[in-house]
Parts: C-alpha cells; sequence; structure tokens
C-alpha cells in the first residue's frame, strides 16, 4: 500500500512493512540496496525508524545503512511530493537542451533539483540518462516517459498532475 | 514446463517448437522497448490486437511485442514477417490499413512506408533500409524476431546450442581457448582480454567463484546493455553459464543500473523461465554442472560501473573503488576470485562458440575482433543503436549509417566513451573504430556511447558538462579527484560565465595530469579526456571564451544575447506569451515584436516557441 508523505504511518506498520522487506530478501546484508529501494518505493522516503529496523533486521550499524542511503542518489532522507519529475540531463539530452528544459522546471516549481515543493506535490531531481535518448530531451513523471521536451512543454506536463 | 535433462531433449523440443511453428504465418512485430514505449508502442499495440481480433484473424496471425530493433528515431517500429514489411513511427491510426493490406494480402501501404531522405525513395523492407544496409548485427539482429519473454522464441531461432555444444564437447579449458583465439576484449570499456581474464580466475585455487555481468551502464547517452537485456536477455545468459562453467563459477550476479526497470523485469523473466527449463539451477542439462543467478540493482551512482565498486555495492557497502594491484580475478567479491564482464561481452561468447574463434576473429582490425554496439545519439538524423564491425570508419557510422547531421547543420565533434572519453573532430572522421585508434586520438571506446555534436555545440561546455557530472558522481576518496574535479568544474563554469582567465588553461591541463598520476580508480584518471581532448582539438574556442568572453557557438547563457531577426518574425506573438520575464513586447499586427534585452534571462522559451526561427542567438 503506497502511503502518501502527508499521512505519517506509525512505527509499528513501519517495523511489520521493513520486517516483510527483509524476509523477502532473506536478511541477506548483500542486498541492502535492493532492500532500501523497495522501502523507498513504499513510504517515499527513507525515514530513520525504517533504516533502524533495516539494521536491526541485517545485523549491520546503523552508520552502514546510513552511509549507503546517502551515498545511492535515488535515495532520499527527506519526505518527498506525490510526483516525482525526474530530468535526464545526459549527454544526448544535454546537447538537444535539457538544461533549459531544467531551469524551466525550476522557475515555474520555485524548487531546485533534489528539493520538493512546499505543498508535497511535486519533487524535482536531475537523473543521468535512462536511455530514451532517441526521444530526448527526456523528463520521466512517476515514470512515465515525456519525450521532446522544450521550455514550451513543461506547463502542459505540470497541469497533467495537478 | 519439463526441465531438460539432455543435450538430446533439447534439441527435441527445438523441433517441437520450430514444427508447431508455420515459418509462412504472418506476424506483426512490434518494438516494446523503452524507447519505443516513450513513443506509446502499447497504444500501437492494443490495437493491432485489437483489430486482428475485429478482423477474426486471431487463430491466423500472431501479434508479437518484441526486443529493440534498434532504429530508435523511428519509433514505434513495427515489422510485419515473413516479408519483412518496415514501418517506422507506426501511429494507431495506421493499423487497420496494415492489417488489411500487408498482414493478411502481403503487401506494404505505400504511403507508410520509410522514405530514404537521401533519394527521396520508398524502402518496403528491412534490409533495405539504408540505417541497417552497413550494420553487422550478429548481437543485435535476433532482438527484432523473437518476444523476450517467450523462452520458446529464443528456442526457436537456435537459443542454448552453444551451451548444449559446449557443455558436452569441450573441457573447460578449451572453452577458455576458444575465448582467447577468438580476440574478444571487454566491451565495457578498458577493453582487455576476456579469455586472459576468464583463465586468470580460473587459475586462482579457490572452492568458489564468482561471475557477474556488469549492466551498470552508467554513461549517460548508452543504451547497448538496457536494449540488450530488455530485448534479448537469455543471449546474455548464455554466455554468462558457458562462462560460469569454463571458470568454474556455481554463482552469478547481474548488477542493473536502477533506471533500467524493464531490463530487470525482463531479465528476472528470462532466469526464471530458464530454472523451469533446467538451464539455470543444478545439474545443467544433465551436465552435473549448477550454476544460478541472482539480480541485484544499482542505486544511481555512476561509479558503481567500476568493477571494485560494482562488486562493494554487491557485498552491500558504498560503491568504493579498490586499489587495483590486487585483480578481482584473485580477490574479488567476498575476496574470492570473480570475472566481471559487460552485458555486450557475454552475449559474444554463445556467438564464439557456435561458430568458432577463427570465424570471430576474422572480423574485425588486427587488435579489436568482432563487431561493437555503438548508441548513436545527439545531433544525428538517425538515432538508435547500431551494431559494425571493427574496423569501419566514423565517417561510415555518422554518415552513412547515422544519415548524417539533421537540418542541414554542419558536423563538428563525435565524443565516444562518455565521460571517460573525448571528443573527435571532423578533421578525424576517417579514423577506424577500434580500440588502439580510438585511444590514440585521445578518446576511448568506451562501453560505446557515440554523441554527435553540431555547430551549435560548445565545446567549452562540454568540458564543464562532464566534469560538473564527474564532479558529482566522484566517491570522494581520493584528493586529486575529489577536489581536483571540483576546482576544475570552478574554473570551467568560470569560463562559460565569462569569468575565464589567462592561463586557466594551462592550470587545467595540470590539474588533468594530477588527476590521471593521482586517482586509485578510472574514475578519476579518465576524468581528464574530455577535458584534455576539447583543448587539443578546439583550442580556439577556450581563447574565445576567456579572452574575447565570446561564445562562438551561441551556447553560455553568459556571453550570449537573444534578438529578434525582424525579417522573419511575423508578430504572432507566440514568443510573447513564452517569456517569464514579459521582455519580449508585440508592436502591432503583422509587425515584429521588440525584446528588451535588460530584461532577458536567457531562458530560451522564445527560441523553443518559435517555429519561423526568428529568435536568433548572438
Amino acid at each position: 500500500m503506497k502511503v502518501s508523505s502527508e499521512q505519517k504511518p506509525n512505527n509499528e506498520q513501519v517495523k511489520r512493512k521493513a520486517d516483510e522487506i527483509l524476509e523477502k530478501y532473506q536478511h541477506e546484508p548483500g542486498l541492502l540496496v535492493s532492500i532500501l529501494h523497495e522501502i523507498q518505493a513504499e513510504y517515499h522516503y527513507l525515514q530513520r525508524y525504517a533504516l533502524e529496523q533495516v539494521a536491526r533486521g541485517l545485523k549491520i550499524p546503523l552508520t552502514r545503512v546510513y552511509s549507503v542511503a546517502t551515498f545511492f542518489k535515488v535515495f532520499s532522507l527527506k519526505p518527498r511530493g506525490r510526483h516525482l519529475i525526474q530530468v535526464c540531463l545526459g549527454t544526448a539530452c544535454h546537447v538537444r537542451g535539457a538544461a533549459r528544459v531544467e531551469d524551466k522546471f525550476e522557475r515555474e516549481l520555485g524548487i531546485k533539483p533534489g528539493e520538493t515543493t512546499q505543498d508535497f506535490v511535486f519533487t524535482l531531481a536531475s537523473v543521468n540518462c535512462v536511455g530514451a535518448c532517441a526521444l530526448g530531451p527526456m523528463v520521466l513523471v512517476d515514470g512515465q516517459y515525456n519525450g521532446q521536451m522544450n521550455t514550451d512543454k513543461v506547463e502542459p506536463v505540470l497541469k497533467k498532475y495537478t | 514446463m519439463a526441465k531438460i535433462k539432455s543435450i538430446k531433449e533439447l534439441e527435441s523440443l527445438r523441433a517441437a517448437i520450430l514444427k508447431k511453428r508455420d515459418p509462412n504465418k504472418p506476424s506483426i512485430d512490434i518494438c516494446g522497448g523503452t524507447g519505443c514505449q516513450a513513443y506509446g508502442c502499447d497504444l500501437v499495440i492494443s490495437a493491432f490486437k485489437d483489430e486482428v481480433k475485429r478482423q477474426g484473424l486471431e487463430a491466423k496471425v500472431n501479434v508479437k511485442v518484441s526486443g529493440c530493433p534498434g532504429f530508435c528515431e523511428q519509433g514505434p517500429i513495427v515489422v510485419i514477417r515473413p516479408q519483412n514489411i518496415f514501418y517506422p513511427r507506426a501511429k494507431v491510426g495506421d493499423v487497420p490499413q496494415i492489417v488489411s493490406e500487408s498482414v493478411v494480402k502481403g503487401q506494404p501501404v505505400e504511403k507508410l512506408l520509410f522514405v530514404d531522405p537521401a533519394t527521396g525513395a520508398k524502402v518496403t523492407y528491412e534490409s533495405e533500409v539504408p540505417f541497417y544496409k552497413k550494420q553487422k548485427r550478429l548481437i543485435l539482429g535476433q532482438s527484432g524476431f523473437i518476444d523476450p519473454m517467450v523462452i520458446e522464441d529464443y528456442f526457436a531461432v537456435g537459443g542454448y546450442a552453444a551451451l548444449a555444444k559446449a557443455l558436452s564437447t569441450m573441457t573447460p579449458d578449451q572453452i577458455i581457448a576458444q575465448v582467447k583465439k577468438s580476440g574478444l576484449r571487454g566491451r565495457g570499456g578498458a577493453g582487455f582480454p576476456t579469455g586472459v581474464k576468464w583463465e586468470t580466475t580460473r587459475r586462482v585455487p579457490s572452492d568458489i567463484r564468482y561471475v557477474i555481468v556488469n549492466a551498470d551502464e552508467g554513461d549517460p547517452g548508452a543504451f547497448a546493455n538496457r536494449s540488450l537485456l530488455e530485448g534479448n536477455p537469455h543471449s546474455v545468459l548464455e554466455g554468462l553459464i558457458i562462462g560460469a562453467y569454463a571458470i568454474g563459477s556455481s554463482q552469478g550476479y547481474i548488477y542493473v543500473r536502477h533506471e533500467y526497470p524493464m531490463a530487470v523485469q525482463n531479465t528476472l523473466i528470462a532466469i526464471k523461465q530458464a530454472e523451469e527449463y533446467g538451464l539455470l539451477g543444478k545439474n545443467i542439462l544433465g551436465s552435473g554442472f549448477d550454476f544460478s543467478v541472482k539480480i541485484n540493482t544499482g542505486g544511481g551512482a555512476f561509479v558503481c560501473g567500476e568493477s571494485t565498486a560494482l562488486m562493494s555495492s554487491l557485498e552491500g557497502k558504498v560503491g568504493e573503488p579498490k586499489a587495483k594491484y590486487v585483480h578481482t580475478a584473485e580477490k574479488g567479491l567476498w575476496e574470492k576470485p570473480t570475472n566481471l564482464n559487460n552485458v555486450e561481452t557475454w552475449a559474444n561468447v554463445p556467438l564464439i562458440i557456435k561458430n568458432g574463434a577463427d570465424w570471430f576473429s576474422r572480423i574485425g582490425t588486427e587488435g579489436s575482433k568482432g563487431t561493437k554496439i555503438f548508441s548513436l545519439v545527439g545531433k544525428i538524423n538517425n538515432t538508435g543503436l547500431v551494431e559494425v564491425p571493427m574496423g569501419i570508419k566514423l565517417r561510415e557510422i555518422i554518415f552513412d549509417i547515422g544519415g548524417g547531421i539533421p537540418g542541414g547543420k554542419k558536423f563538428k565533434a563525435v565524443q565516444t566513451g562518455g565521460p571517460s572519453g573525448g571528443c573527435i573532430p571532423e578533421r578525424l572522421l576517417d579514423l577506424t573504430v577500434d580500440f588502439d585508434e580510438l585511444s590514440k586520438v585521445g578518446s576511448m571506446m568506451g562501453s560505446g556511447g557515440m554523441i554527435v555534436m553540431n555547430e551549435d555545440t560548445c565545446m567549452v561546455d562540454i568540458a564543464r558538462y562532464f566534469v560538473h557530472f564527474l564532479e558529482g558522481e566522484s566517491c570522494g576518496k581520493c584528493v586529486p579527484c575529489r577536489e581536483g574535479l571540483k576546482r576544475m568544474n570552478q574554473i570551467l563554469t568560470d569560463i562559460t560565465e565569462g569569468r575565464g582567465r589567462e592561463g586557466d588553461i594551462e592550470l587545467l591541463e595540470e590539474m588533468s595530469g594530477t588527476l590521471i598520476d593521482g586517482s586509485l580508480c578510472a574514475l578519476g584518471s579518465t576524468a581528464a579526456n574530455p577535458v584534455l581532448s576539447t583543448i587539443r582539438y578546439f583550442r580556439d574556442e577556450y581563447v574565445a571564451h576567456i579572452r574575447d568572453k565570446v561564445c562562438p557557438a551561441g551556447v553560455c547563457k553568459a556571453l550570449i544575447t537573444y534578438c529578434i531577426d525582424e525579417a522573419k518574425c511575423p508578430g504572432c506573438g507566440l514568443c510573447v506569451k513564452a517569456c517569464p520575464e514579459q521582455a519580449i513586447t508585440p508592436r502591432g499586427k503583422k509587425k515584429p515584436v521588440s525584446l528588451d534585452t535588460t530584461k532577458c534571462i536567457k531562458c530560451g522559451a522564445c527560441f523553443d516557441v518559435c517555429n519561423l526561427c526568428a529568435v536568433k542567438v548572438k
């Protein structure tokens, strides 16, 4: 069950979910990145209590969980918005003007990449190549591809989600 | 599905599958890869399924969601078999006619065919499309004919015959000898001789050895690995199982970057189906060989494409590379002998085993055998995946296969090797594509990203882009990389924003030398390549930015101004609406608009929205 950032789950729910995920991955410390992916998919971010449960379940120090959670760009320790906007800044998209598209998103939403709007509707992120270069510049919103983007198409894309 | 318990059973199964399939039965093959997904191919697929049902043809026609045929610029791609009639940019509205004419009657729908931009002629069949003509699609060729989620399709095109041959007629040493003799070099970037790596791993005394598929493909602009795992995952699995048998490993890992969800999904399905058929697991094909595979995903870290960092990540730790004087072939994952190879390297193995080392080594050049897959992207007409024999000229790839530069613009440079590579200028276009030739000119093969740039690309901005990217991706362990890239980024940003100083170029060159000498891993030691190669071939652009405060390509915001070409502007007002700062004002009906440069923030919105090229960059 996906939970939006506004309705914080209680610790009991988080513990149950973490245990379920740990069970699925057979409590293997080597699968820490995959485990963190699933927790983030559930809660849209990695909250401290969830990370404590992962450390407990894998029998590894909490510091190790945090070091991995802060090393990999895909993870967020802060609550994210309902919709994740990922602007591809890969080289092929860059030469086709992706930077201007990203600037436009920043101006429209009033946030920088990595930040979330105050109403928790949108999180803006940049991503380095999703492999759909033929349609660059590419922007993903909640995993949906929006290709051949330019500054003119930014507002219509945002309107679809508001 | 019953497990296949012997080589003989595999061949019987293959024969049974082929017997049930009529090669003349019409098949509508639609590409379902990520690129075509972005074009909305799902709607086209549904439309075909509905139309086939509507015309009562379900028993007579196959609708197949295939792997990627590589011509991404023209997606969604539909091929009607067995004639191989090629339909580019297929739309939902085209579907009824394609079914009635091509599927039922075997006739092309003329108005929907591909038009060769060079001649204006229509092209009916897939093999005649100019994009494919100079390619040698040994690895990618199967993808368009199979549904990657149906293992029986892979059997039907001869899949797992190489594995059967290896397990039943060859010893591990014989397999390694063949791979060595073939001259196969790693396709991930370093180009290390694959057979030598396998042999080293095998020779280390150990009860446990690991094999890994590196599907991290972090180079922005490269997506060949994605396409292979999405479109033909069994070709990679087969190579991996053969390699594991030769090396003496019973556990394999496939490390896929997190940004490739479909590749992960399709590979998981392939693994499951292979397990069901007994091609993975215990006693594979009755040979006594056990081998199983797990998939791990990355977390958005480019450095995890480096083998020791990848292995660290597999161990549940941060992706920090280790010193390479201890080879991973001796002490790799969990301190055990580990053989890591790129997706494309593994996919070459079944071909070598099936056709022999001599066959493979006849393709390519003296130092670089076989074919290489490139993602041809950027300012190019035919964006897509091309597979060419080593030794082909860059010019042929860009102009004959790639169709040249769109919009009549001039070629300026091609960037190969990703952030570890360099930019190659026009005067070197007759270079043969080969590991060593590319290194000689200051670039490298890399994993196959080939980014084409035209006269509107600023090479200083490109250097800044790559350094900025690498600064963010540096793991932070080594001072030259962590601090050096940060400082180089600052210098390059200053140059692009009009604050460049005399001596900056020399300073960048000096810092590059430090990076090369002082970095533990290839991220740092090759980070200088984009800077050094752009200085080498485009020094005049650096000088223009630093001395004259001018960006000749018209890209660097601080050094350009937007203006209206009054001769072209009809006063339609689109740019007036688009401008976020109200810097453009109309001057009346059919009169050109006026742009106030004091208010202009150079966002480019007016440039993007104008269809008449009336907004100019100075």
